[in-house]
């Protein structure tokens, strides 16, 4: 009984794992060793189920033998049980590894007269413990008793005498009981069995039935409290805790690209984040899927592997679908790096989707995994059990550095409004495609609504769907609002023309201003043949006003010379004109 | 089967028609209660099937395998073996009536 000591100073009970996918981290360790531990529940909960699997697998397991102590069902009827979920009773009892004890019963076939006690089922219990070394037991459903036997009082000491004489024996049991109306059990063996109760229950909500366990109580430790959703499936009960994983995973730093390189620039450059968990929501036809796929084939194309849950669309009519727009999953499919699961989210309940998906990504150990859409599960059950359903499931992928990708439907209206507003805290990347309605068309945009950790942008892009793939353009944002598609494309053209236009008219100025230049140059030229004509015409002044001073003073010479008497009268007005001539030379 | 005690049948005279009857006693360590439920079986054998009868007492404690055969899960048992179909009655067999109801000698009263 040194089973789990822990970290702890304190001697912490002593626990007996049952092997049971879940029920371990509930019970943090397993049911109390060495003690007897009541499941109770109504018909058809699956208790015998349980209790079976904790004999098998701590045999299986854990080396711990059991003895199964059945009152209702046949050796032959258990095996064949039991084997429904993959365990081999039979192989198990001749490798006297269990035991199997039919206690036969039947009400009103006992006469009974005076006292007894119940030493004869003790003595077989003792002998088949004895025999293979049990430490575990299980007594499916004691409460058979009161049926057969009529005195109540006897029963009652007896059973209190059986569970301490269980313990003394020092072997771990499961007591099944079936649930009574106002307390757990039909006969209150809650009352004897007071270290650690688990209550079984089916419902039915929307004609869709989910099994829920719930430890109501545990003495001596902790344990999950809630109610928490389980399935049988075919390797036996799992239950599904939401809690089982904490927020400690590891994370890594590695980009991993879109397969859409316009996207992986709007996300920083790089693309997404591994490990990391995206939403894609948009409403019907705005390429979800698409996208989806694109990075799928770019997660296949670096030799991922890739598991694409679909809940809409079969295989086949992915592969051909996605062939239309130049997406070749096919062969990627046959080198085994895409795996598809297709399942009507209808078919069954969500946890058994849930167990089906962990099923899966185990055996296929993807790199990235794919639900599309999450949102048709997500309708199956009440939105908490939806919620808790994707928390779990990306809990675990984040666990094993799983990307993971969900796209989700939604609705008309604003896609933001819409249901995610409890799974977005659970996403690090949510990227938001839309519709654009308008001048008779629509168009597609998307933009990255939120990316934790990186640096993205605020755009929205238009995209485009074409026989290559998908290509994302700027969408025209101006004073109109988004121009998306054939406005886009007219904005365009209009830019162009206004960008022609402004060509020209600058083209224009500038002849204009040439022209100009060369009339002021002309102009130049003409002042300046003026100007060099006026040279010459100074020139020639200069030249007249020389020959007439020469004639002048030769002329009065020659007077002078005439009319000799009269020199002095005729001196003053030629010397003042000879003056101003003599001023003008100068000049 | 090795029977701790055996009657021997006890006056074959008055056997008649009538078949052996084959009775079984399970109990756990010669007690007290052992051997009340031994005495009360045997009156009531003495007295309706006298020489018809053969008690096989069983004790569980040396021989525990034996509880599985006859489906014992009381102490003390009675388990009518013969004649067909088979009997059981539980208890230290102290209320006479419900032991004849039990083995159906009521009728053979």
């Amino acid at each position: 009984m040194k089973h789990k000591a822990q970290n702890s100073t304190v001697t912490l009970l002593p626990k007996c794992p049952t092997g049971i996918q879940g029920l371990d981290e509930i019970t943090s360790g397993g049911l109390p060793r060495g003690r007897p531990t009541l499941v109770c529940g109504g018909a058809g909960c699956g208790k015998t189920l349980l209790a079976a699997e904790f004999l098998v697998r701590g045999a299986m397991q854990f080396g711990e033998p059991g003895v199964f102590m059945a009152f209702e069902e046949t050796e032959a009827e258990l095996k064949a049980n039991v084997a429904s979920l993959g365990f081999d009773l039979a192989g198990l009892i001749k490798r006297k590894q269990i035991v199997l004890d039919y206690v036969h019963l039947e009400p009103g076939e006992v006469q009974e007269s005076g006292e007894y006690d119940l030493e004869g089922l003790f003595v077989r219990l003792n002998c088949a413990i004895d025999a293979i070394g049990a430490k575990r037991v299980v007594m499916d459903t004691l409460e058979a008793l009161f049926a057969g036997l009529r005195n109540e009082a006897i029963l009652r000491s007896e059973l209190r005498r059986l569970f301490r004489w269980l313990k003394d024996k020092g072997v771990t049991a499961v007591i099944t009981a079936e649930r009574g109306r106002e307390q757990l059990t039909r006969h209150g063996l809650e009352e004897y069995v007071s270290d650690c109760v688990i209550l079984l229950d089916h419902r039915v909500n929307d004609q869709i039935a989910t099994r829920h366990l719930r430890v109501v109580k545990y003495r001596g430790t902790l344990h999950g409290t809630n109610e928490f959703p389980f399935l049988i499936g075919d390797e036996g009960l799992s239950v599904l805790p939401i809690t089982s994983l904490g927020l400690n995973h590891k994370v890594s730093t590695e980009r991993i690209a879109t397969g859409i390189p316009r996207l992986d620039a709007m996300l920083g450059g790089q693309g997404f984040f591994r490990g990391s968990s995206i939403l894609i929501t948009g409403t019907a036809g705005t390429g979800k899927t698409i996208i989806s796929c694109n990075f799928a084939q770019a997660a296949a194309r670096r030799r991922e592997r890739v598991l694409y849950f679909s809940f809409e669309e079969s295989p086949n009519q992915i592969i051909r679908n996605m062939h239309s727009i130049g997406l070749r999953l096919e062969p990627l499919v046959k080198q085994g790096l895409i795996r598809f699961h297709s399942a009507r989210p209808s078919l069954y309940g969500l946890e058994m989707h849930l167990a089906t998906m962990f099923k899966e990504i185990a055996a296929f150990q993807p790199d990235v995994v794919i639900v599309d859409p999450i949102t048709s599960l997500m309708d199956l059950g009440t939105s908490s059990e939806g919620k808790g359903m994707v928390t779990r499931l990306i809990d675990y992928l984040k666990a094993g550095q799983v990307t993971s990708l969900f796209t989700s439907l939604t609705q008309g209206g604003h896609a933001l409004q819409q249901s995610e507003g409890g799974m977005s805290s659970l996403m690090d990347s949510w990227l938001l495609l839309q519709d654009f309605e308008g001048n008779g068309e629509r168009n597609r945009v998307l933009y990255v609504l939120k990316a934790r950790g990186m640096k993205h942008s605020n755009q929205i892009r238009e995209f485009l769907i074409s026989d290559h793939g998908i290509d994302v353009v700027d969408a025209y944002i101006g004073p109109s609002g988004v121009l998306t598609g054939s406005a886009r494309a007219a904005q365009n053209a209009l830019e162009q023309a206004a960008v022609r236009t402004s060509q020209q008219e600058a083209a224009r100025r500038k002849r204009e201003i040439e022209r100009k230049r060369a009339a002021i140059e002309r102009q130049i030229r003409g002042l300046r043949s003026d100007y060099e004509a006026e040279a010459v015409e100074l020139r020639r002044i200069d030249e007249q006003v020389g020959t007439s001073t020469l004639m002048l003073n030769t002329e009065r010479a020659e007077s002078g010379r005439l009319r000799q008497a009269d020199a002095k009268e005729a001196a003053g007005p030629r010397s003042r004109s000879r003056n101003g001539s003599n001023g003008n030379a100068n000049l | 089967m090795k029977p701790k005690k055996v009657k021997p049948r006890a006056a074959a005279s008055r056997r008649g028609p009538a078949k052996l009857w084959q009775l079984r006693l399970y109990v756990m360590d010669e007690t007290p209660k052992s051997q009340t439920a031994f005495a009360n079986l045997k009156q009531i054998c003495e007295s309706h099937l006298k020489g018809r009868y053969r008690i096989k007492v069983i004790d569980l404690l040396q021989h525990p395998q034996l509880a599985k055969g006859d489906q014992i899960l009381a102490i003390p048992t009675v388990v009518r073996r013969l004649p067909n179909p088979v009997r059981t009655i539980i208890g230290n067999l102290s209320d006479t009536a419900r032991v004849l109801v039990g083995l159906d000698l009521r009728l053979a009263d």
